[in-house]
């Protein structure tokens, strides 16, 4: 690493982590290296650990986002403690989907681009700003996306100057569409959406959302088989984040614990469990 | 090349003494531990260039003289910092080789250039406990010192110094740590003046804790503390 001076990082430049690692050090870029993945004569893309359900919705006060734990590799079992949920800021995190390496990698370079705009300009990027420049980062990888290293975060986070929290999804080529309610995506996203529009209301309490998330992630595990459901024996439960005014919150694992443990009774009551 | 000779020794004296008339001219920044950190405050009549910034988790930056020249070299810190910590891992960034990045650049300007930087920083570690503390003073010609406890830089630091060393005593809580900056700053302009709040521009950075630990300290606390 070397510190210039003069010219070479013009004044008006963008403030961004990652332009700079692309003009300056292009081989830590998360992007550099991988250039032709799979094999050659079947033309079958290599296995790589996959994440899978995510989540988030609006919430009375904010926002909630949740994954589960399970990574997978075909149809194997890659990791079973991953977390596909980041803190991006005080007031937004990332959930990730698709290809776990890539992914993990990108919410890092994100969290770090999100920062050093902050310190560099001594202002904070609003959440529209952060949403898009997230776009810009999925755009940047589609030569990756195209070999079947897809990623495909949903953002969220409460706007402090909106009063309200939002919800941003992405496609593969970084298009960017906001949703109101609610949204998930990965393996089990379809399941987990079920759920989530045949609960969801506006006014949820934090509670009430950790156990919609809760019960939503618990779809999706039973019918997807990619998606880890709680994992009593290990002790493995999804990972949810709180985000309101106040900034954001972990759920604790006790918490967590607890939610599943009333989804559970209460299906066993319903007798469909 | 210059198309005439002048000997080294004319050379450097009269950069140095270009670059210290700069200096002087600025108002000055101190700092100062405290029971659970440290403080750094600068007097500052702007409210939106700032002259103490954060660099990174346990880092922080002050700068005096020329703002445009030590916010160039407070940017590049911060890159150095980032691009550090997202290649290795956050706790290895350290103020020590950042401390010697800025030395080294600031001392090739002052060799290279015509004009040498009219520019002084400040790099400020916190440790978890006060062995990992770290001050470090670099000057316009890239002459590295570093601190222990307190220190001031800019414009008259000699009497600054003399009632620092005289008045600082350890473990000072965060109001005390303060209002010895305050008078500190307020030593060049004699008896009786006092410095409006709306002037002091302060932060700290906090030895407890996880993460990022710079705070700016907001101007209606400061005016609540001198209050």
């Amino acid at each position: 690493m070397e510190m210039k001076w003069g010219p070479s990082s013009s004044p008006f430049g963008l403030p961004s982590f990652s332009e700079l690692l692309r003009e300056r050090y292009p081989d830590l870029h998360p992007q550099a290296g991988i250039v032709r993945m799979g094999d050659e004569k079947s033309g079958h893309p290599i296995e790589v650990p996959h994440g899978t359900t995510i989540l988030s919705f609006r919430t009375a006060t904010g926002v909630i986002i949740a994954g589960d734990r399970m990574a997978t590799e075909g149809y194997q079992v890659a990791d079973r403690r991953i977390d596909k949920v980041y803190e991006t800021d005080s007031h937004s995190a990332m959930a990730i989907a698709g290809a776990a390496g890539p992914a993990i990698e990108m919410a890092r370079l994100f969290k770090v681009e999100i920062e050093h705009y902050e310190k560099i300009e001594g202002e904070r990027l609003g959440l529209v700003g952060k949403a898009n420049r997230l776009g810009a980062m999925i755009r940047q990888n589609l030569p990756l996306a195209m070999q079947g290293l897809v990623v495909v975060p949903i953002f969220a986070g409460y706007d402090v100057a909106a009063k309200r929290g939002r919800i941003f999804k992405y496609d593969v080529t970084g298009g960017r569409y906001e949703d109101t309610e609610f949204y998930s995506t990965g393996s089990g996203g379809k399941d987990a959406r079920g759920t989530l529009k045949r609960l969801y209301r506006r006014d949820l309490s934090d509670a009430d959302g950790v156990r919609l998330a809760v019960e939503a992630l618990f779809d999706a595990a039973d019918e997807d088989r990619a998606t880890g459901g709680p994992d009593v024996m290990r002790g493995i439960f999804p990972t949810v984040k709180v985000i309101t005014a106040e900034g954001i919150r972990d759920v604790s694992e006790d918490e967590v614990k607890q939610a599943v443990e009333t989804v559970i009774a209460h299906r066993k009551e319903r007798g469909v469990a | 090349m210059l198309p005439y000779y002048v000997s080294p020794d004319q050379m450097m004296q009269e950069k140095g003494d270009y670059a210290r008339k700069g200096i002087a001219r600025g108002k000055s920044v101190v700092v100062a531990e405290y029971d659970s950190g440290y403080i750094i405050m600068a007097e500052n009549r702007s409210t939106a260039l700032n002259k103490i910034s954060e660099i990174y988790d346990r880092i922080a930056f002050a700068g005096v003289g020329k703002f445009s020249e030590f916010e160039y070299l407070r940017k590049e810190g911060i890159r150095f910092a980032d691009v550090k910590g997202y290649n290795y891992s956050r706790d290895d960034v350290q103020a020590k080789s950042l401390a010697n990045a800025f030395s080294s650049v600031m001392g090739q300007v002052f060799t290279s250039e015509i004009k040498p930087l009219e520019a002084e920083i400040l790099v400020v570690e916190v440790g978890d406990d006060s062995s990992g503390d770290s001050i470090y003073h670099i000057s316009f010609d890239g002459t590295i010192t570093d601190y222990y406890q307190y220190v001031v830089m800019g414009g008259q630091v000699e009497r600054i110094r003399a009632f620092l060393s005289e008045e600082y005593k350890e473990g000072l809580g965060f109001k005390d740590a303060f209002m010895l900056c305050k008078r500190a700053l307020e030593i060049p302009y004699g008896d009786g003046l006092k410095l409006d709040p709306s002037q002091l521009e302060v932060a700290k950075m906090e030895r407890n804790g996880l993460g990022r630990r710079f705070r700016r300290v907001p101007k209606e606390q400061v005016r609540e503390m001198t209050g």
